[in-house]
């Protein structure tokens, strides 16, 4: 029998960790990219040829190895030289995230390591994606990485963002404070795909503000073994009909600790939020947490966390619901459990021998329909079920 | 086609069916009448062999092996192919997604075959997901198009469907049993002058279905005994008539 706890890793001693590692060369062209490195890319929806992409930034350790714009009305650059760009940019940092808010952002505030600064200008409409990719190659580093995102007015932008880790590296712990900005009649969507290692700490901290009908879709996608992860971005709804959608997709094998959740104050009328989150453990301690603060009349939230426990493993769901003014209107629907196996003898009575229809069952829990995703993730979805059923053998 | 021996089946420690026996020969359609409880469904569940539905005594017969205790999917891949009443929702599973499964190695055309019952606005949904009683039966049908079952077994087709849909039901019930006089296509096809391997147990407990397809046999299930064995269509004109306690007496 597994030893399962449910007590959450957030003891990281940050002096178990270097703060240094050395320089890696900036790249030109992405084809020098060894296979080793791109192949782990690839994973988390970096596209090397860059094709049917706006932008591209990439960071090794401390590093930009490469960024640049493609397309016409995005900006793509490492936060350093952003702020030499650009003066006013100092205002954006630090401005909805504290830095004593706890040891990570006080080590991000202290001791940075680049991150990526990317900007849609005023009613840009970017078609392609701009990816990103954080990577860790350097054995018990601590990357911390300083990002800022801002979607100016009546823009729209898809960022993809990737993190992983080179394959042979043991452990690390990636420190990500994350800064979004919507700006008024924005569309800003954001989609992060981690792919860490099995002993990698993860903790980003992130908050999104967003102006006047302005909207964030976040998309949160973590299917391989990860040591333990902790976040739960804010969100701030602060302009009328401003508009939140979190889905968020996990699953946690033998000895991983995710505990993921959203927290979003819908603080204008007619705001509406939701949060969606689907995971699996084989194993492994989810905690999936969600929380929405309604504090004006005329705004609505929904809550949805499924959770699949496939053999062992510690599934918490966490929904949330706080109403300040009478007026708010919000729900939750929270389960957790096995596969009904109704649902597995249905597909078995049409042909489908138990693990197919157990894997099929897997899939559509998985499937939720979430907008813009890069194509190659399907498939990473798939690889991730066959692995989630070796598991369950 | 099918011989059901002595059967007896438990449902939650409880004997649900006893000494049943049943003989469906290839070609043709039996009706199986019964009030509500007197376990039409228990029977179809333990031919497809459902967890829950335990045989303890008997067996069952399809094709010449012995099914009794066969793994559900090896049934199905044999030839048994169910029709059910309440089937679950699978949440993220596209219909049409399902239907291509059902066909397994065979082509499909999933499109066609959803045009033939009404059904293509729903082949992008969640299978069973919100899905009225007349869409959940067309639902089955459609997969079961795809499969292409030797041996159909049906749990009351006709219940929850509109008038509009009941027509278009029983003419894809009959296509499938190669009892159709309407051809998908149009064409006149002679499926009645050519040899006729499709073989049905249709539930009902109202009956409504022989209006729409046709029928070699009927039989009463009555307390978890099979009670009579003849015309369907006499069986529920007494059924009708009498009503189930009197229509049984006379084997009892």
């Amino acid at each position: 029998m597994h030893h399962v706890s449910n007590k959450p890793k957030t003891d990281i001693e940050l002096s178990n960790y270097r703060s240094e590692a050395e320089k890696h060369e900036y790249v030109e062209n992405l084809s020098q990219i060894e296979a080793v490195d791109s192949n782990q890319w690839l994973n988390v929806g970096v596209d090397i040829a860059e094709l049917d992409r706006a932008g591209t930034f990439i960071q090794k350790d401390c590093s930009v190895i490469h960024s640049k714009a493609m397309k016409d009305g995005v900006e793509v650059m490492g936060i350093s030289d952003a702020l030499k760009k650009h003066d006013w940019l100092e205002d954006y940092l630090w401005k909805y995230i504290s830095p004593e808010k706890d040891k990570f952002t006080e080590a991000a505030k202290e001791n940075p390591h680049e991150g990526y600064f990317i900007r849609s200008f005023p009613g840009a409409k970017i078609k392609q994606p701009v990816q990103s990719c954080l990577y860790i190659a350097k054995e018990g580093f601590s990357q911390n990485v300083h990002n800022v995102v801002i979607a100016e007015e009546n823009s729209e932008m898809h960022i993809i963002t990737g993190c992983s880790t080179s394959p042979h590296l043991v452990t690390g712990l990636h420190v990500g404070v994350s800064e979004i900005f919507v700006k008024k009649g924005a569309t800003l969507h954001f989609t992060m795909i981690h792919d860490w290692g099995e002993q990698i700490n993860v903790r980003p901290r992130t908050a999104i503000h967003v102006e006047e009908g302005g909207v964030i879709v976040s998309n949160y996608i973590s299917l391989r073994p990860v040591g333990s992860l902790q976040m739960s971005p804010t969100t701030y709804l602060d302009g009328k009909g401003a508009v939140a959608r979190f889905n968020s997709i996990l699953v946690a094998s033998a000895g991983c600790h995710l505990d993921v959740g959203s927290t979003i104050f819908l603080n204008e009328t007619d705001t509406r939020a939701e949060i969606i989150s689907r995971a699996i453990t084989v194993g492994g301690t989810i905690i999936a947490r969600g929380e929405m603060i309604g504090r004006v009349a005329g705004c609505k939230g929904h809550l949805e966390c499924k959770g699949l426990l496939l053999n062992d493993g510690i599934m918490h769901a966490i929904p949330e619901l706080q109403g300040h003014v009478p007026g708010v209107e919000m729900s939750h629907e929270a389960a957790v459990g096995k596969i009904d196996q109704r649902e597995i003898e249905y597909l078995m009575a049409r042909g489908l021998d138990e693990d197919e229809a157990v894997s099929t069952i897997v899939r559509g829990f998985l499937n939720v329909d979430i907008e813009g995703l890069p194509p190659g993730l399907a498939a990473e979805i798939d690889k991730a079920v066959t692995e989630t059923q070796k598991d369950m053998m | 086609m099918l011989t059901i021996e002595d059967l007896a089946v438990e449902v939650g420690g409880k004997t649900i069916l006893n000494h049943i026996n049943m003989e469906i020969p290839e070609g043709e359609t039996h009706i199986l009448f019964g009030p509500n409880g007197s376990g039409k469904t228990s029977l179809m569940m333990a031919i497809i062999g459902f967890s829950g539905y335990t045989v303890t005594n008997g067996k069952i017969i399809f094709k010449g092996e012995d099914i009794t205790y066969m793994p559900i999917h090896e049934r199905a891949r044999l030839g048994v192919g169910v029709s059910f009443q309440r089937p679950p929702t699978i949440n993220g599973l596209k219909t049409k997604d399902l239907v291509a499964l059902c066909a397994r190695k065979k082509p499909a055309d999933v499109e066609n075959l959803a045009e033939l019952l009404n059904f293509k606005g729903f082949l992008e949904r969640d299978v069973n997901r919100n899905f009225s009683g007349g869409e959940i039966k067309r639902s089955e049908m459609l997969q079961l198009m795809a499969q292409e079952p030797d041996l159909v077994l049906l749990d009351e087709p006709e219940s929850g469907v509109d008038l509009e849909n009941i027509v278009l039901l029983g003419d894809v019930v009959n296509t499938l049993l190669e009892r159709g006089v309407k051809h998908p296509s149009g064409i006149l096809e002679h499926a009645h002058l050519k040899k006729r391997t499709k073989s049905a147990l249709v539930i009902t407990h109202t009956g409504h279905i022989l209006d729409y397809i046709t029928a070699d046999k009927g039989q009463v299930l009555y307390n978890g005994h099979l009670c009579c064995s003849r015309n369907a269509r006499e069986i529920l004109k007494w059924i009708r008539e009498y009503g189930y306690e009197e229509c049984v007496r006379c084997t009892m």
